[in-house]
């Protein structure tokens, strides 16, 4: 029998101080970039245009913006796209050229530069301005309502709203990681980058619960034995830690698989799911478990300060 | 012997079968996303207003001719704003005769009566103005369908979206930029008389008479294809409209060899009313105008009885075979916008499906591998629950109809991955009561008892991020929102219970069990 941990004893909530210290720098650089860098937006939120084109063989790049130059783009940004001979051609909505006709402009303009050869459109997409600001809106209420639903759903099956905060605090922990990332990365913030992010969302809470659900289980049958409930938390932690890694190992697999291999397109997607595997797996142990732990003591301190208080008096 | 072992084989017997009925042959049975079969996406927006504007200015126009009939003196009758007429009476003498025939406006309610100036105004009651636009929209589904139909795609979905919004998707055209110009063109044929008083020069000058406007004609100088825009001045009074046309047929143009016209026949209405117009108009011109753009002017000659007449205007064919489907199909009540557009060649989309093929099994088989290598037989029953689960999952997106996309495929390859955390979470647990010495037996039944609240529960909180992913995603997420929620369905049955009968098959069946292989 393959064993990862026999019967692991880690002391994981004690070093929650230093833990902290942890998320608190990796936070700080992950909204250091997001404020200083900021994220791009694909088209999707921004509104505007894109074309993919595929030429018949390796042009170099300035022949694409020689021949792209003649029909006024504006501040069009040209980039490769996957392999040497694809590109892609990005047109924002305030530019001259933006409009849902750019798809036949740019063929046009391209044939019209020999050396390049027979250019291919693959695909054009237009977002008009009111799309990009609804796609937005709708972006923050998925998350939104995502984190109120799983706040909702900790606190109903474990009732314990300290839970569900910590919880959701964790989640937040993770979003802003990959954020950070993926600003760090300077890659796009685009619709399937979004539904990555809520995968994430889901994928913390998913192990956050996996631990809160062990905790109250032995709470229920062992009850406290005299342990804190710092140690309480870390057994729970240890007796579910065999399952977390190879759980986070499988997943891992899975977006790595679909990171190198899943093609250009879900490149972005891949890459937040692969950061945000490790993220939510940390997330669980030292933000979820360890605030909880801190809150719970806190309120437990507070309980036996206030009935010594009514001792004395 | 666990049990109901019978019934519990054939639960997941009834399964398999329904599940591979549903999805055989699998090419027909999953609906595949635009992004992978390739085609166009359109997100229409209708300017709904322009039909209340149009409504009410034809209602001004008929309550001018309303007015006259009764002997009123009408000084001027106008639209103004969205939904307002504003009439002013050459006296006050006919004021009650006035009020009459406004009165029989029933869509309108007059208001600001002002006698002695010898006017009012009609305001459009707000319930019609809101059937209007909804009638807007309405119409403008149907009357892209029918064009769509005549055009020839092979299941086209279009629906509203929203109040004002019209979602086109066409999978597999090859000719986007045509396909846009059929959809979107309003394609209002108007019949109108030219304003022979005054000429283009005057009107251009500013010398412009309330009744008339300029229109231009495009013609495009067959040699040197330079377009020039040639002025017309036009009465804004329409005679006759393409919603009194029964055929629209396509053409050789015999005046202009190599070009091709559109010949319409009218209905029984539009007969009669051509025939009386051109009687009443002969050595006039009339202006054939379609979406604001004029066509031609041909001069009236004599009064034409037999309702037909033809569009020209230097088409190709496939222009004229085009303009004869939009005008069989009807005028849009209101004209429309392109506020969203995704097209995808078909090239890129067989690319995404093999990138996407090759992500689901390499993800398949790294794991498959992982689970036997970790778990043994154990694992080797974890893999053959995945397969079922995969199995299950294309069933139901064809059985429910949803469409695969590409991130439809990433949530499949993700759900892999937690679909198997399932199996962790009870092969860890099985394992744990192994080593606290309970036998195979009963470490197998607590294994599976109390990883189950743990199941529930984290596929319940993902189940619910993803209900919300649904309902607040458009296009590819909501595709990668379906995947995920039936892939976590099917992986709470398989885990319970394919799993778990795979378990008792080869385990609790036999009297003495020693080693479990985990």
């Amino acid at each position: 029998m393959i064993e990862i941990f026999k019967t692991p004893n880690y002391n994981f909530i004690g070093r929650r101080r230093w833990a902290y210290l942890v998320s608190l720098v990796i936070m700080v650089i992950g909204l250091g970039s997001l404020a200083t860098r900021g994220l791009k937006y694909d088209i999707d939120f921004t509104g505007g245009s894109l074309v993919q084109v595929r030429f018949e063989k390796t042009p170099a790049i300035a022949d694409v913006r020689r021949a792209l130059s003649r029909i006024n783009l504006g501040d069009a940004i040209i980039q490769e796209f996957g392999t040497s001979r694809e590109y892609i051609i990005r047109v924002s909505l305030g530019a001259a050229g933006a409009s849902e006709e750019l798809g036949p402009k740019i063929e046009k303009a391209l044939a019209a530069e020999p050396v390049l050869g027979k250019p291919e459109i693959r695909r054009v997409e237009f977002v008009g301005p009111q799309v990009g600001r609804d796609l937005q809106w709708q972006a923050v209420q998925a998350v939104l309502y995502g984190l109120i639903g799983i706040l909702v759903y900790i606190a109903w099956s474990f009732k314990s709203v300290r839970g569900g905060v910590a919880a959701i605090v964790a989640v937040f922990h993770d979003v802003i990681v990959c954020l950070g990332a993926l600003s760090i990365a300077g890659r796009e913030f685009s619709l399937p980058v979004l539904a990555a992010l809520l995968t994430i969302i889901g994928y913390s809470v998913n192990d956050t619960i996996v631990a809160y659900d062990r905790l109250r289980e032995n709470r229920a049958k062992l009850g406290t034995r005299g342990k804190t409930f710092a140690q309480q938390m870390n057994d729970a932690i240890n007796q579910t830690l065999s399952r977390t890694i190879l759980t986070a190992l499988t997943v891992f697999l899975s977006t790595a698989i679909l990171l190198f291999f899943g093609g250009k397109t879900l490149e972005d997607f891949a890459f937040v799911l692969f950061i945000g595997v490790i993220t939510g797996t940390y997330s669980t142990i030292y933000v979820a478990g360890a605030i909880v732990v801190d809150w719970t003591t806190w309120v437990e301190g507070r309980i036996r300060r206030g009935k010594k208080a009514v001792a004395k008096a | 012997m666990p049990r109901n072992l019978g019934l519990r084989l054939g639960v997941v017997a009834v399964v398999l079968a329904l599940s591979i009925w549903y999805l055989y042959p699998p090419k027909q049975r999953i609906n595949l996303g635009l992004d992978l079969q390739g085609g166009i996406h359109l997100v229409l927006g209708v300017e709904a207003d322009k039909h209340v504007s149009s409504q009410t200015e034809r209602a001004a126009e008929d309550l001018k001719n309303g007015l006259e009939r009764k002997g009123v003196g009408v000084k001027r009758v106008a639209r103004e704003g969205l939904s307002t007429i504003v009439v002013d009476l050459a006296n006050a003498t006919n004021w009650n005769d006035a009020l009459t025939v406004a009165a029989e406006f029933s869509s309108f309610e007059v208001r600001d009566r002002d006698e002695k100036a010898g006017r009012f105004t009609l305001v459009m009651r707000d319930r019609v103005v809101a059937q209007l636009r909804d009638d807007a929209v309405r119409q403008g589904v149907e009357t892209i369908r029918n064009r769509v139909d005549q055009f020839g795609v092979a299941e086209p979905t279009i629906t509203r979206q929203g109040t004002d919004r019209i979602l086109i998707q066409l999978p597999g055209v090859q000719d986007p930029e045509r396909a846009k110009a059929l959809i979107g063109k309003t394609a209002l044929l108007e019949f109108r008389l030219l304003d022979e008083q005054t000429s283009p020069e005057q009107a251009l000058a500013g010398r412009l008479p309330e009744g008339s406007e300029i229109l231009y004609q495009r013609r495009t100088d067959k040699e040197t294809k330079v377009e020039r825009k040639v002025p017309y001045v036009v009465q804004k009074r329409t005679l006759l409209t393409g919603a009194e046309l029964t055929r629209a047929e396509v053409q050789a143009d015999p005046n202009s060899p190599g070009n091709w016209q559109v010949a319409i026949e009218f209905t029984a209405t539009g007969t009669r009313i051509f025939g009386e117009v051109t009687e009443a108009n002969v050595g006039k011109h009339l202006a054939i105008i379609l979406d604001g753009s004029l066509y031609s002017a041909p001069r009236i000659n004599e009064r034409i009885p037999g309702g037909r007449a033809v569009v020209t205007g230097q088409f190709t064919v496939e222009e004229a075979r085009d303009l004869a489907i939009v005008l069989r199909a009807g005028a849009l009540p209101a004209p429309v916008t392109i506020l969203e557009e995704r097209t995808v060649g078909p090239s890129l989309g067989a690319d995404s499906i093999r990138q996407g093929m090759i992500a689901i099994v390499g993800s398949a088989a790294a794991v498959f591998v992982f689970m036997l290598i970790y778990y043994r037989l154990s694992g080797l029953i974890a893999d053959v629950a995945l397969v079922l689960n995969l199995i299950i999952l294309l069933a139901c997106m064809a059985a429910f109809g949803a469409t695969l996309t590409l991130p439809g495929i990433a949530g499949i390859a993700l759900t892999i991955g937690m679909a198997v955390d399932t199996n962790v979470l009870i092969f860890e647990r099985i394992r744990e009561e192994r080593r606290l010495g309970k036998t195979v037996r009963s470490a197998i039944e607590a294994g599976f008892a109390r990883a189950l609240r743990t199941i529930i529960d984290t596929h319940l909180t993902v189940m619910v991020t993803a209900g919300i992913l649904y309902n607040f995603g458009t296009g590819p997420v909501k595709g990668f929102a379906v995947s995920l929620f039936v892939g976590l369905a099917a992986s709470l049955f398989t885990a319970y219970f394919f799993t778990r009968l795979l378990f008792d098959l080869v385990y609790t069946r036999r009297r003495k069990v020693e080693a479990l292989s985990i």
